[in-house]
């Protein structure tokens, strides 16, 4: 043989069938960071009203860190009521005056331009997505800001279409909608919440939440290179005050919420009695379940995009692995081998698969779990990465030997934690899957295309994933069952979210 | 400085090149005034054949787009009319209309491109179906599309009418060859190099120049074009013929008086449906 | 005969391969990092002329190539071996002595495989006479494709056997075999049937190598591996001619199956234009000038 290669000298050769594989040494991938000279980001950032970036009344700002390195990037100013309510009649003003005068197809024109003015400042906003968020720019690059473009351009088409979608109503804007959105996916949201709401002929006053604020700002000032009419867009900052204060404002006709469980109960409360209407996007702990007759190399793939996307920072994100006996074992250590490839760390390095953890508040959350997990008595395996010493990094993590009962499995730890179960037959498993009070996804692989309906048919959430996990497009509608939430966005249903048919 | 003017060849469009006729011969193509405003394709029933199987090999490709991607290009067409609407202005002028009227068709011509763009990604959540069947299976239909189609352009309406026609065929995943405007051809020929810049792959869209009366037969009697569409009052033996040529083949032909291309009703997801098949699916549902 | 019922298939997800597959090609290889990789690159290829054309001159050559890649950094690593025709094998060994280089020959009835088990053994062996320390064969798809899965079984042992010391090469022809089911099947297969090396392509069949389907042979490699603790080599050939493609390679073995693969006793790659770009590429990061390919020799 040839004995020309410096790699030969080193390479580590496995000697038992047991042993397992190794991923790092002999050739490992140096830094590609994503350059973030491009974008540029302020100072300090002021709401965005009437058309305007205006000064919050109270004259009080919050700081924004960089969860990957605990630094200061910029700081959002606080709405409080005074300014909630001028976002409010900004709002209405424009509802009454210009954007209803509009016809359906010139709406839908600001709305393709929108879209494309994402489009070409998408690396702007996947680096600043990333700075703010903690999420790595592949995701932010590949994923949020091609989907919310993706959105806006859906929706677009909707606008002078509206007739098709409700056969024998005719379809009418609410008014003015307030829109409270999540930390994990912030421009995203911002999409999926502003693009329908538009099509429709509301017009929005939107907060988006407080860690991750900055992509809605950069947003307000593409809403103005657009020439969208000014009070159509509305951006609020601030934290769950402010979101209070949309929340009762009187003149609001819709309430729109993505985040936890815990506070869409809270807001579900403060509307009663109004006649507001409201959809909540909430949490949920979806269930994997995994058959012995399943590709199992491209299920193991299905797993870590479950859980691992986005740091598990996803309502939707398959936290519960559910596996047949007969392929456990098997299936647990491809899995272990895959989550050796994984990388962790700076979010603006190209290569990570796995960035920062939101916040320190959520990064106590998902250790705390960690803790409770092993007093449960949970076989605790992660992967050995290395991780940076400064910012939120926590490594990919299974809990394994788990019970139904345990709080590791009931409740939802929105961080890269994924439980693992076993099952025997199909009932079984469904019945596990179920055996929650949220409903939002689930996921089942298996080669046999009947048993896909079948489970399908059993699972109590929104969505199911066949054969894959973690998949969105602007067509498809995404909401969940029991306390997932209620009403659905994106796709034709969305649209119901934003209309009164008469 | 004189400059003197250089005059263009208008060619017509197959498979993303601009070749001449392949019968080397052409017609003469007048403005409002009568004078000459260029020598067009006089096309034979080989670039009929050519255009077709150009087409059909496009359409493999073209349907296997995604909705979301086709979407995108027809409203790249859009966006490059947008900017060439000086081009098309002048040349509606030429031919007739007045400033404002030529500025009102690129207009709507423009619209017309946005609103199937908009198409794309719901007409089959509209008119696809999940079917309540009542044995244990999981049955649904979906629109796929039918084929290469070809477009009689209207007469009088060179450019509107024109996208107006081509819009909703290629929106739905359809490739076609359409034959222009006999007296004004020039318009399609503009909008052709529109197409040529937007990201259309060659072969989707096909433009043919010359006569009706010779070309109605080799459409029409072609077994590999599935579908025909003409909006204009053709003659009752033209029509006679084409439907008893469609016979021989089962060719779906669809005709649609149309006067008013600014009417509401030129414009629906109806169009994008003629020229779509309904495909069911039944699939078990058990463990 | 193997006592393994390969008539049992185990169920890829397309669609989700692919989606894998795009996922690894999204690894950004910069610096140090690119050029050990592209280094490597180089000393995993099978420099390779399998033409019907192929003379005496044409295979001198390429020997010079492998052996003296650029002139210019003469301390770059060899290629791994030369492939060539069994007839051009005592050549090709003539040339490369005393350089570490390996000659491996196609052998089997290349590259249809079309004649009788004994012709192909003959040629197996002709070939190892002549001095091919490694021998690329080719299955019988016609028979896998219609399930005599025992026969290309005791096909591919029989020219394990004709080998001797020489290490075998099993080619699948994967753009012949249409799904990835196949693929992993006739990988497991040749794997059992004693193959040291999986391999792609002829690269006479267009689709020759893809990274989907090196990637389920790598995983059937590693699966193997767990059962048998034997390690196999893989070798995709065909259609990989530019140093990116080179790269994603690499990655893709780098996460499958990890250090251990990541030489040329484990990989290679089987082409012939690829070697000058990758050349160009190590001279662009060493320079930091993009090059031409004027400065390249085309042996």
């Amino acid at each position: 043989m040839s004995q020309t290669t410096e790699t030969k000298e080193t390479p580590y050769k496995p000697t038992s069938p047991n042993s397992k594989l190794d991923f790092a040494s002999v050739w490992e991938y140096a830094p590609a960071p994503e350059s973030s000279d491009h974008v540029e980001i302020k100072d300090q950032y002021q709401l965005f009203i009437d058309g305007k970036f205006v000064k919050p009344s109270k004259g009080r700002y919050f700081k924004s860190t960089n969860p990957a390195t605990t630094e200061v990037i910029t700081e959002f100013a606080e709405a409080t009521q005074n300014d909630v309510d001028k976002a409010v009649k900004a709002a209405r003003k424009a509802f009454k005056g210009e954007w209803s005068s509009l016809a359906p197809k010139t709406r839908g024109k600001y709305l393709y331009r929108i879209a494309r003015m994402l489009q070409e400042r998408s690396r702007e906003f996947s680096v600043l997505e990333s700075m703010d968020g903690g999420k790595p720019i592949r995701e932010s690059r590949d994923v949020d800001v091609p989907l919310a473009a993706a959105h806006f351009f859906y929706y677009a088409g909707w606008a002078d279409k509206l007739d098709y979608a409700f056969p024998g109503k005719t379809p009418e804007p609410l008014g003015v909608c307030g829109q409270i959105i999540p930390w994990n996916f912030p421009l995203l949201m911002l999409a999926w919440k502003i693009a329908p709401a538009l099509a429709c002929g509301n017009t929005v006053v939107l907060k988006p939440a407080e860690t991750t604020s900055l992509t809605a700002l950069k947003f307000a000032e593409l809403v103005k290179d657009a020439g969208v009419p000014a009070g159509v867009i509305n951006i609020v900052t601030g934290a769950g005050q402010t979101g209070a204060e949309i929340v009762n404002h009187k003149d609001i006709d819709k309430i729109a919420f993505t985040g936890s469980t815990g506070v869409g109960k809270l807001i579900q409360k403060s509307l009663a009695g109004t006649d507001k209407k409201f959809t909540l996007e909430l949490g949920g702990k979806g269930a994997l379940i995994v058959f012995e007759d399943a590709p199992i190399d491209q299920a193991v793939e299905g797993i870590i995009n479950a859980i691992f996307f986005n740091q598990g920072h996803v309502c939707c994100a398959g936290s519960r692995l559910l596996v047949q006996e007969g392929v456990a074992d098997l299936v647990t250590q491809k899995l272990k081998d895959r989550m050796e490839t994984l990388i962790v760390g700076d979010p603006l390095d190209k290569n990570t698969d796995i960035g920062a953890i939101n916040s320190s508040q959520q990064f106590e959350t998902i250790n705390s779990y960690l803790e409770i997990g092993v007093d449960e008595g949970a076989d605790v395996y992660q992967s050995k990465c290395s991780i940076p010493e400064n910012g939120y990094f926590i490594r990919p993590t299974l809990l394994a030997n788990v019970a139904q009962s345990n709080r590791v499995v009931q409740e939802e730890i929105f961080g890269p934690v994924l439980t693992v179960q076993t099952f025997r037959t199909a009932d079984e498993a469904i019945d596990k899957a179920n055996n929650t009070p949220f409903g939002l996804a689930g996921g089942v692989w298996t080669d046999k295309g009947s048993k896909i309906f079948k489970v399908g048919a059993g699972l109590r959430s929104g969505v199911v994933w066949a054969n894959t996990y973690n998949k969105f497009d602007p067509t498809s509608p995404f909401g969940g069952y029991k306390e997932s939430g209620v009403g659905r966005e994106g796709g034709l249903h969305g649209l119901s979210a934003y209309v009164k048919l008469k | 400085m004189e400059h003197l003017e250089v005059l263009k060849t208008y060619k017509i469009y197959i498979g993303g090149n601009f070749p001449r006729t392949e019968s080397g011969r052409f017609y003469k193509v007048y403005d409002s005034e009568k004078e000459l405003l260029a020598n067009a394709c006089l096309c034979s029933r080989k670039d009929v054949r050519d255009a077709v199987k150009i087409a059909r090999g496009a359409f493999g490709g073209w349907k296997s787009r995604s909705a979301y991607n086709r979407g995108q290009i027809l409203y790249r067409i859009a966006e490059m009319m947008e900017s060439r609407r000086a081009e098309f202005e002048s040349q509606l002028s030429k031919i007739g209309f007045t400033s404002a009227e030529a500025t009102a068709d690129v207009n709507a011509s423009i619209d017309r491109l946005i609103y199937y763009a908009g198409w794309t990604d719901k007409y089959q959540q509209i008119f696809g179906s999940v079917n309540p069947v009542a044995s244990a299976h999981f049955n649904f239909s979906l629109l796929d599309p039918t084929g290469v189609v070809g477009i009689f352009a209207p007469e009088a309406s060179p450019l509107l009418g024109l996208v107006s026609l081509v819009a909703p065929v290629i929106a739905g995943g359809n490739t076609c060859v359409a034959l222009a405007s006999e007296a004004y051809p020039l318009p399609a020929i503009i909008f052709a190099e529109v197409l040529n810049s937007s990201d259309v792959p060659g072969g989707v869209v096909n433009i043919l120049t010359g006569k009706k009366e010779e070309l109605a037969e080799h459409f029409s009697a072609h077994k590999d074009v599935n579908a025909m569409i003409y909006t204009d009052n053709l003659s009752n033996e033209m029509k006679k013929m084409i439907d008893e040529n469609a016979s021989t083949s089962v060719k779906r032909i669809v005709k649609k008086l149309v006067n008013d291309w600014y009417e509401d009703d030129t414009q629906s997801p109806y169009f994008i449906t003629d020229f779509q098949e309904t495909k069911t699916t039944w699939h078990p549902v058990g463990f | 005969m193997s006592t393994t019922d390969f008539s049992v298939t185990t169920p890829i997800d397309h669609v989700a391969v692919e989606e894998r597959v795009a996922r690894l090609n999204k690894r950004s290889i910069k610096k140090d990092s690119k050029i050990q990789a592209l280094k490597m690159a180089l000393s995993m290829m099978d420099l390779t002329t399998l033409e019907g054309k192929d003379s005496e001159g044409k295979v001198i050559q390429l020997c010079q190539k492998a052996k003296l890649p650029y002139a210019p950094m003469p301390d770059l690593p060899t290629v791994a071996a030369v492939c060539v025709y069994p007839t051009m094998v005592r050549t090709a060994k003539d040339q490369v002595k005393g350089s570490g280089i390996n000659v491996a020959s196609v052998a089997t009835a290349f590259p249809s495989g079309m004649a009788p088990l004994s012709v192909r053994i003959d040629d197996t062996k002709f070939a190892v006479d002549e001095g091919a320390d490694e021998v690329d064969m080719v299955i019988s798809r016609g028979a896998f494709l219609s399930g005599e899965y025992n026969q290309v079984f005791d096909e591919i042992a029989a020219i394990k056997e004709a080998c001797g010391k020489a290490h075998l090469k099993v080619i699948l022809e994967t753009g012949e075999l249409h799904t990835y089911e196949n693929v992993r099947k006739a990988s497991d297969l040749a794997m059992e049937a004693g193959g040291d090396f999986i391999k792609t392509s002829t690269g006479k069949i267009s689709p020759a190598a893809t990274q989907p389907v090196t990637l389920v042979m790598l995983e059937a490699i590693r699966d193997y591996y767990y059962k048998t603790g034997k390690m196999v080599g893989m070798k995709p050939a065909g259609g990989i001619r530019t140093a990116k493609q080179a790269l994603q390679y690499l990655v893709l073995v780098k996460e499958t199956l990890g250090a251990a693969w990541l030489n040329n006793e484990y990989f290679r790659f089987g082409a012939s234009s690829l070697a000058n770009d990758v050349l160009m590429q190590i001279v662009k990061q060493q320079t930091g000038q993009y090059q031409s390919a004027d400065y390249f020799s085309v042996d």
